[in-house]
């Protein structure tokens, strides 16, 4: 046998098993959703993400494609340690190919690295930092929803040009804060607004009175809320009670969901403005969607977190069998060639650096009079379009842009 | 005039809003110290009752169009009865035990009510109003005090006095301490003791709900609130004291106005100073400031 028919024979070899290689890992796709499952993001992301997902599933008809999937979820606590724990556990000893969801960017950015050590998938539709597709982006990761920049870049913009040019910032203390209070302080001073102060309070805070008072001594125009769920919830709540809005000062959430709206009641949520990249009462689509997950999550409405969820399911398990492999890496790359198309987002793009592209809405919450049926609770004041709604490529400082 | 570069003016506030949240701790480790002092019982169920307070609260607007101030009076007594269910059934059984066993029986106890509530009602919580007599509030020049906050700070307080006097001054708080140190010869004075304990768990479990009330119309009623608060007010009970009635309304309000000055200060450390005050009591005092060393 000469050198030049072994070289060959392994050529032929290699090819042959290649495509052997690439299929379905031990014949089930394995998503985890993992996320808040009991604490204070359980409702906007929860118990309704692992339903969304679930809904993409058969959505997507996968039994009859011969495909299986099976969806776990757990609880990470908001602890980057006990998530980081269970993503090992997952992608080691339980055959799990895709994380989806995670909520509190403290513990996607741990998730993130993680599944880009072991080359598995990870599909973020909660978490809101920027840095996931910015310095911390993976081939292995896809932000799906929205991210800081975005809030920043549509309330930021839209408070600023309203006249509310002074800001003091009410942070939650961990990563998701210290990215929105930067990406939203960058986009008032490129306005030529000012920050009179800013104060960082613990994850899940219950009394927001004394930070309050710290805004309203600054007697900055906006008080900006660089906080989720619960609380802000209860930021907002208490800043009625000590007459910020009769003061003359403004809040800003920065990022609000439906279930905080919902939460709070209209008579303390009225005339909020925020951003949002998906709304259950937007068009037929989402309105049918919206009607069937509600059904299936004791009547909560889904919030973007939710849509995100359904969506990069979706999205996933169509890379999967055009591809027919669950490999990370592969499947993620497949999701950025692949346009996107699905009931909830409409069409749009995966960007190299992970950042799925759609267009943002900024909303106004309703007055308890204009609300005409149960969560009924926004205007669409504007919608930002695709192109402008996230950061530019090349100002993340992605290194998969660079090359 | 400024301290420490805050000025004064601000200062005051923060002092006040301390108090105010002390008023809540104190309200708590005050069932709490009455429970223990007097049951011996390490009630980790208190959380999940005041939770509850503030649930009955909800459900009598909803459901019986009666607003908060009958909630203040039916919720405590409401609550009250299905604590005095709760010690009929299980907690009499483990008097004579260790107190692990009781802290065990009512962590778990904790855990189940709080995982039905947040099952049936989800975790953002459900909204609450305030009284419309207490809407509003006062510009005292240095900040704006909510009538509420106010109202919640003299009520509690009058709440803990009358609870201290009762117990240590009067004929009533005379049988119950001579129950703690020894229950035989109590009962043979011809005083029904373990009726009197049922009664006093139902009361502590009753201040509770009570607190529950109270919190309802400034935060959201909501199946965690208990559980996030529980622990800091063990810290609260621990540095004041075991079982000392007057060493948990002290330090309730104390460690409220540390609380608020770290959050002016340093506000990352705001919920984590309690816990360091604590360690340090332990180190020098065990028995925390008010508590006798057993």
């Amino acid at each position: 046998m000469t050198i030049a028919r072994i070289v060959a024979l392994i050529g032929v070899l290699t090819l042959a098993a290649s495509p052997a290689r690439a299929q379905i890992s031990d014949g089930v796709v394995k998503i985890g959703v993992l996320n808040d499952q009991s604490s204070l993001y359980a409702d906007l992301a929860g118990q309704g993400s692992v339903v969304a997902a679930r809904m993409a599933v058969e959505d997507y008809g996968a039994t009859a494609k011969g495909l299986k999937v099976e969806i776990v979820f757990a609880d990470h606590q908001n602890k980057a340690d006990v998530g980081s724990q269970l993503a090992r556990q997952w992608y080691d000893a339980e055959k799990v190919d895709l994380i989806l969801d995670v909520p509190n960017s403290g513990v996607a950015l741990a998730v993130n690295q993680i599944t880009r050590d072991k080359g598995k998938a990870f599909i973020v539709s909660s978490a809101a930092s920027s840095d996931l597709t910015g310095k911390a982006c993976s081939p292995n990761t896809i932000h799906w929803t929205y991210d800081t920049w975005a809030l920043a870049n549509g309330t930021g913009n839209a408070v600023v040009k309203t006249g509310g040019d002074t800001w003091f910032f009410i942070t939650a203390d961990y990563a998701f804060g210290h990215a929105l209070e930067r990406d939203v302080e960058a986009v008032v001073l490129k306005n030529g607004g000012k920050v009179l102060g800013k104060v960082r309070h613990p994850l899940n805070t219950q009394d927001f009175s004394s930070f309050l008072l710290q805004a309203q001594a600054s007697k900055a125009k906006i008080i900006g809320l660089a906080n989720a769920g619960g609380d802000t919830t209860n930021a907002i709540k208490q800043g009625a009670e000590f007459g910020i809005v009769k003061g003359g000062q403004k809040f800003a959430g920065l990022l609000v969901f439906l279930t905080d709206v919902h939460a709070l009641g209209l008579e303390k949520a009225q005339g909020l403005t925020f951003t949002e990249t998906f709304y259950w009462d937007l068009n037929e689509k989402t309105r049918a969607f919206a009607k069937r997950f509600a059904e299936r999550n004791r009547g909560i409405h889904p919030t973007m977190i939710h849509a995100g969820a359904y969506a990069g399911t979706l999205h996933y398990l169509k890379a999967v069998e055009a591809l027919k492999s669950d490999e990370g890496a592969k499947v993620i790359a497949k999701m950025k060639e692949l346009p996107t198309d699905d009931p909830l987002f409409g069409k749009g793009t995966i960007r190299v650096d992970g950042r799925k592209i759609h267009p943002a809405y900024l909303v106004e919450v309703k007055k308890p009079a204009e609300s005409k049926y149960p969560w009924d609770y926004y205007k669409i004041q504007a919608t930002i379009p695709a192109e402008q709604a996230f950061r530019p490529l090349d100002q993340g400082g992605c290194e998969l842009v660079k090359k | 005039m400024t301290i420490l570069g805050v000025p004064t003016q601000a200062l005051f506030g923060q002092l006040l809003i301390g108090l105010i949240n002390g008023a809540f701790y104190a309200l708590l480790s005050l069932g709490l110290s009455v429970i223990f002092g007097l049951l011996n019982i390490i009630n980790f169920t208190h959380g999940a009752q005041y939770m509850m307070g503030a649930f009955v609260a909800y459900f009598l607007l909803q459901w019986a169009g009666l607003g908060y101030w009958w909630a203040l009076l039916i919720a405590p007594v409401v609550v009250g009865i299905t604590g005095i269910a709760l010690e009929r059934t299980t907690l009499k059984r483990l008097y004579h035990l260790d107190h692990l066993y009781g802290l065990l029986l009512t962590f778990g106890f904790a855990l189940i009510i709080q995982g039905l509530f947040r099952h049936e009602y989800g975790s953002s919580g459900l909204p609450y109003s305030m009284p419309r007599e207490l809407a509003g509030g006062q510009n005292l020049g240095f900040m704006f005090l909510p009538n509420y906050r106010a109202w919640v700070i003299v009520f509690s307080l009058a709440v803990c006095l009358t609870t201290w006097y009762v117990i240590e001054r009067t004929r009533l708080g005379s049988y119950l301490r001579a129950a703690t140190e020894n229950p035989a010869l109590v009962q043979a004075f011809g005083i029904n003791v373990p009726r009197m304990i049922t009664l006093t768990y139902g009361f502590g479990v009753g201040l509770a709900a009570l607190a529950g009330v109270l919190a309802a119309p400034i935060y959201q009623v909501n199946p965690l609130m208990g559980a996030d608060l529980i622990i800091v007010v063990f810290a609260v009970v621990v540095i004041g004291g075991l079982g000392s009635i007057m060493g948990s309304i002290v330090t309730g309000f104390a460690l409220g106005v540390v609380e608020g000055f770290t959050k002016v200060f340093y506000p990352e450390a705001s919920n984590t100073v309690i816990f360091v005050i604590m360690a340090l009591v332990l180190l020098v005092r065990p028995s925390g400031l008010f508590g006798r060393a057993s």
